[in-house]
């Protein structure tokens, strides 16, 4: 039996094509299913427990796949709810999921899967050698994970079908593998294994295995052979490259790809084009392995403080370098001396937007800007420190001279205040796998009624 | 001739916060024959600061494309980081002389 997987978009948060989406329901699919995150923006969203996406934007995209759910009278599905998938994300997806349904009068089941771990259960399997690292990794132990702010591990299929089989209208994940959400009823209803990891991986970004890559909206027919994949925008097409070019994605092997309990090898995998618009894919393979899931977490490492000042006069711009090496040196005589405050107890580095602001040490192109950007950043122990430093270096960021001997210059700053105080800065501190006997051991679910 | 020049495309992405990945779309067959003899792996690691056995290479005849992963050199999101997506650094590639 053919199980139709109608993916929305890439993520919720960035739209996507509504007469596609109308297109897809009407072609009754057996499951919705859309990311909700990624790790892609960076550790503040899984530091924080927040979503990156603005609420309004997330709270209107979901109530049209609610109505599209309600439309097609299938389960609607999102994985790593809230960017990060942490249970306070899981939580405000829930709550957004609750107001749509008030408001709109549905009486609906909510499955919620949650994906945080407690710090003490990860120290326990470490102490067990049930944490292996991947390539790199982190260093880690009881002491780091403690002091860690989030840590959440990546649900795969299993623990995905069984918020399906409480009979849930609505399954909010927190983190999850970005492909267990569409394996996940393929695999329940007999597709072949290498076919249903192997589609979800292509339909994981919505559209962006197609011609039209921001038209969001294709569909997934998942059987016992292989599966064959069709973008519903009007106009769009997946080519037998489009497709196998997906595998390139944000993927350091495109050939191979590591879910929980094995993994997913598509050497073999031939792509067929059924007319202009669909492709047919078969011939890839599931290797099944030792039951791990992978490990996310983020610490706290800083506060930062952050000053701008732009260099227009063509001396200092020509002398940028020079410049900022004598400012910094300067600067860290002074914190010295105003604060007590030694390099390694907080960071002061300022990056020249213009020079090498992108690549640092790595650039091996020089020209001649019209302006320098200067961007200090202090990093230090508490926010009240870094806001301390960047209030003592302010003057001097705005008028120090390029030698002693000349007029103090002034520079352009672009706001008042000059700095910024940033708040926590977050950092990835976990790239392992944990071993699990059953896969939901280290998830948990809760099955509510939401609406009137 | 700059790499670039030569080739439809130079695209670099996080593979993950610990992994960089750049992908160099040929265009055809006779580019891509062109472009993998000509591209030297360690020339390439040289560019990123690492050593040509950090590297993994992909030549994907199908595709038309020389693949390259590599660890990042700064972790994503990083005190240290400049670019949270790792799209910059296929500049490096996409502006080397292909000889």
């Amino acid at each position: 039996m053919p199980t139709r997987v109608l993916v929305p978009s890439g993520v919720l948060g960035l739209g996507f094509d509504r007469a596609a989406l109308a297109r897809g329901v009407a072609g009754r699919p057996d499951v919705i299913a859309i990311d909700g995150g990624s790790t892609d923006s960076g550790p503040w969203s899984l530091g924080a427990g927040q979503s990156k996406y603005a609420r309004a934007a997330t709270k209107r995209e979901w109530s049209l796949l609610m109505a599209a759910r309600a439309a097609a009278g299938v389960p609607l599905v999102i994985g790593t709810a809230g960017t990060c998938g942490t249970d306070s994300a899981v939580d405000w997806m829930a709550g957004i999921t609750a107001e749509i349904a008030a408001e709109t009068g549905q009486r609906l089941r909510m499955a919620r899967l949650y994906s945080s771990q407690p710090a003490e259960r990860v120290v326990a399997a470490l102490e067990a050698g049930r944490i292996a690292p991947l390539n790199p990794a982190p260093p880690i132990d009881a002491g780091r994970l403690r002091a860690m702010t989030n840590i959440v591990a990546l649900a795969g299929v299993e623990q995905v079908q069984a918020a399906l089989a409480t009979g849930a209208e609505i399954v909010i994940c927190g983190r999850t593998t970005d492909t267990a959400i569409i394996a996940a009823l393929p695999l329940a209803r007999g597709a072949d294994a290498g076919a249903a990891w192997h589609g979800a991986k292509i339909a994981e970004c919505g559209a962006l295995c197609s011609t039209n890559p921001t038209s969001g909206v294709i569909q997934v027919d998942f059987d016992a052979t292989g599966f064959t994949v069709e973008p519903l925008a009007e106009g769009a097409r997946c080519t037998p490259h489009s497709v196998s070019a997906h595998m390139l994605y944000e993927n350091a092997d495109p050939f191979i790809l590591h879910e929980p309990g094995g993994h997913l090898d598509v050497h073999g995998a031939r792509y067929r084009a059924l007319d202009d618009r669909r492709v047919r894919v078969e011939g890839s393979v599931w290797m099944p392995g030792p039951y791990t899931v992978k490990l996310e977490g983020a610490a706290i490492a800083g506060y930062q403080t952050t000053i701008l000042a732009i260099l227009r006069d063509a001396r200092y711009v020509a002398s940028a370098r020079t410049w900022v090496a004598r400012l910094t040196a300067f600067l860290t005589g002074l914190i010295a001396d105003r604060m007590g405050l030694h390099p390694g107890t907080y960071a002061l580095e300022f990056r020249l937007i213009g020079v090498d602001g992108t690549l640092g040490p790595l650039e091996n192109r020089s020209g001649a800007p019209v302006e320098v950007g200067v961007l200090g950043l202090v990093t230090a122990e508490t926010q009240d420190v870094a806001a301390e430093i960047g209030k003592l270096i302010n003057p001097f960021v705005l008028h120090y001279p390029l030698t002693d001997d000349e007029d103090l210059p002034t520079f352009a700053f672009p706001y008042s205040p000059a700095t910024t105080d940033r708040g926590p800065l977050y950092a990835f501190a976990l790239n392992h796998v944990m071993h699990l006997d059953d896969p939901m051991a280290a998830f948990r679910m809760t099955v509510t009624e939401v609406g009137p | 001739m700059r790499l670039g020049d030569r080739v439809l495309k130079v695209r670099s992405k996080n593979a993950g916060p610990f992994w960089v990945t750049i992908d160099v779309f040929c265009g055809d067959a006779a580019r891509f024959a062109e472009v993998a003899a000509r591209l030297d792996t360690a020339r390439v690691a040289a560019l990123y600061g690492l050593a040509p056995d950090a590297l993994r290479r992909f030549d994907i005849a199908d595709l038309s494309v020389v693949k390259f992963s590599l660890p990042r050199p700064v972790v994503q999101g990083a005190p240290e980081d400049r670019d949270m997506h790792g799209a910059a650094w296929a500049c490096l590639l996409e502006e080397a002389a292909l000889d």
